[in-house]
């Protein structure tokens, strides 16, 4: 049986969830999932630099997502919406969540996992090194993506990224992300 | 030269560039999805700046988000300030960061260690 999407959506769907999205995803939403937090985190009881970091860190997040949506191939394509991402964030006992996903090739995980493991391989120190590296010797894309968002969201949590890659269909899989951000690090 | 001039957004920085008075300043936010469209024209600005700049230029920048798209284009703004130093002009970055930023104070060290330009640190107490 194929991976289901809008069970695993639902799953995520636990905690203290501030926002929960699946769809399209754009400039607009992008903006409106921002403008959305800013409003939220507002009302919330907490340091002001973990707010910031919340922020940051989905701003990237959502900033990923955005350069790097797979569109589906025409005959997988009916379940869903073009540019089809989920987005959920939460709060568990202080600790934020944000998790991303989207479609992926088969071909493309190798080179994805790769990095993120080599991320999480890294000290702070050397994370430091590495972002530092990119931001000075690689251009950026044609996407605007520097390949930096995931070098910076692994700095500025302090924690490990989780991930999964879910066979779909086909050569198609589903790339989770998870990301913590707490108060100790 | 025509200053430039532009009001912020809620994911582009407010940007004064002025070349009578030798202040560079940038502000706010610069998150947006393709931050080289933005940061184009500046970076056009201080290569035409670097031909004839004042004896001191002062550089404020005071971000309170900026993604790693931008930090790339905010490299190359200070890659010509560097090209205007090293042609013995003075030039005077100032870094401010929010108080307990240390996110924000730590992009800043990362790009004194890469541009050779003083950076001036500056922690904004409320």
């Amino acid at each position: 049986m194929s991976f289901d999407v809008h069970e695993y959506f639902s799953k995520l769907n636990g905690g203290d969830v501030l926002i929960a999205y699946k769809g399209s995803i754009t400039t607009d939403l992008i903006n409106n999932v921002l403008e959305e937090i800013e409003d939220k985190m507002d009302g919330v009881d907490e340091q002001a630099k973990i707010k910031k970091k919340v922020y940051n860190v989905l701003v990237e997040s959502l900033q990923n997502l955005y350069h790097h949506i797979e569109e589906l191939p025409e005959k997988l394509k009916d379940d869903f919406e073009s540019k089809f991402g989920i987005l959920v964030i939460s709060r568990e006992n202080e600790v934020y969540r944000i998790s991303t996903g989207n479609f992926i090739s088969s071909e493309k995980i190798k080179f994805l996992k790769d990095k993120i493991d080599k991320i999480n391989s890294l000290s702070r120190d050397e994370l430091k090194d590495m972002y530092k590296f990119i931001l000075n010797h690689q251009k950026l894309s044609a996407k605007g993506g520097g390949g930096l968002g995931l070098v910076d969201i692994a700095r500025k949590t302090g924690n490990k990224l989780e991930y999964t890659f879910q066979h779909f269909q086909d050569d198609y899989y589903f790339f989770n992300l998870d990301v913590y951000i707490s108060e100790e690090n | 030269m025509e200053p430039i001039s532009i009001e912020g957004t809620t994911k582009t920085p407010i940007v004064k560039f002025d070349a009578g008075s030798g202040k560079i300043e940038i502000k706010g936010r610069s998150i947006p999805e393709n931050s080289i469209e933005f940061y184009r024209p500046l970076v056009d600005w201080l290569e035409e700046y670097s031909k004839s700049p004042l004896d001191k230029t002062t550089v404020n920048v005071q971000l309170e988000y900026f993604n790693t798209s931008s930090s790339k284009c905010i490299l190359d703004v200070f890659k010509k300030l560097e090209a205007i130093h090293k042609a013995k002009n003075e030039v005077v970055i100032n870094w401010y960061y929010e108080e307990d930023d240390e996110d924000m104070l730590e992009a800043g060290e990362d790009y004194e260690s890469i541009i050779r330009v003083p950076f001036k640190m500056i922690e904004i107490v409320e």
